[in-house]
């Protein structure tokens, strides 16, 4: 089973990588872009065949290991 | 007494950290991180570096190495951990304390001596040393910028859990001192129970004049001869 999990940096947090491609950006010309945030997308393979239960291991390695919570957001995807 | 000095795979300050705490007359010897018997010894350092690469975020592998589970342990029964930069960002991963360290302000890794003072003096990092001293140790990082949520970080004030504040060569502690954005100008802070800190800048960087500074002496004093369980 494919599994893509999409970390993301809480809005309430700084992203200073963010902001050194947005500034970037804007010096190439694009002076339309007013924000940039950079997440991190984690692709897994499981051999699990239930989603649900798919989803609640993925939820935990979320939880302990891919998401540190005081900074980040997580979002869980299973491709069927 | 003697200090543990963990190594985890892509530690790179453990040498300097066991010559530090053997200059000031302390007993340090390496584990490596898959030692689960720390019965030698009565206290641990987690020194600087890049465990595992710092691949996810720094510190959020080597918070599961077998070793962690002494770590806790000693966190634990109050006896003196102490995370010196990577260390640091390591405890706080592991919960051991509040916060986490983000990429510095300015996305420059620091590499320059700077200014600490001193804002308490009862946690095992500090004790040696006086309230409002100011110490001249190396910054090295990239992510050193301290950052909690505001509940955190009102209670870390209101404890008097954050130690070491950067400020300026007189001790003056404002955003032109804050080397890397850190909440509070916090270069160290303490859990609740005064027995586990963690310090951003090296102070075994800082042990003779031939580096520049003697100033991270005291704070290593402070650790070595701690006592459990000390606030």
């Amino acid at each position: 089973m494919n599994i893509t999990v999409r970390v993301r940096r809480r809005p309430s947090i700084a992203d200073p990588a963010g902001s050194a491609v947005s500034k970037a950006l804007r010096d190439l010309g694009y002076d339309q872009i007013a924000s940039v945030r950079i997440d991190r997308t984690i692709r897994m393979t499981i051999d699990e065949t239930d989603p649900e239960a798919a989803k609640l291991k993925v939820r935990e390695m979320c939880e302990r290991l891919l998401a540190n919570p005081v900074m980040e957001d997580f979002e869980i995807e299973i491709e069927e | 007494m003697s200090s543990a000095v963990v190594v985890f795979p892509g530690s790179n300050c453990e040498h300097d950290v066991v010559y530090a705490l053997r200059s000031i007359g302390a007993e340090a010897e390496l584990v490596w991180h898959r030692d689960t018997d720390l019965s030698d010894f009565d206290r641990i350092v987690l020194p600087g570096g890049f465990a595992h690469g710092d691949y996810l975020r720094t510190g959020a592998i080597a918070r599961f190495s077998p070793v962690m589970d002494e770590v806790q342990r000693f966190a634990d029964e109050g006896r003196p951990v102490l995370g010196i930069c990577n260390g640091f960002q390591i405890l706080c991963e592991a919960g051991l304390l509040p916060g986490v360290l983000l990429q510095n302000r300015d996305l420059r890794f620091i590499c320059r001596p700077i200014h600490v003072r001193v804002e308490e003096n009862r946690s095992i990092l500090t004790r040696a040393a006086e309230v409002g001293q100011v110490l001249t140790i190396p910054l090295n990082s990239y992510e050193g910028n301290f950052t909690a949520t505001p509940q955190e970080f009102d209670e870390l004030e209101r404890r008097g859990q954050i130690v070491l504040r950067y400020c300026g060569p007189a001790g003056t502690i404002d955003e032109a001192a804050n080397p890397n954005g850190s909440m509070g100008n916090a270069a160290a802070v303490i859990n609740g129970g005064g027995n586990v800190a963690g310090i951003m800048p090296h102070p075994e960087r800082a042990i003779e004049d031939l580096l520049g500074s003697s100033d991270g002496r005291v704070l290593l004093e402070s650790f070595a001869t701690a006592e459990a369980a000390v606030v």
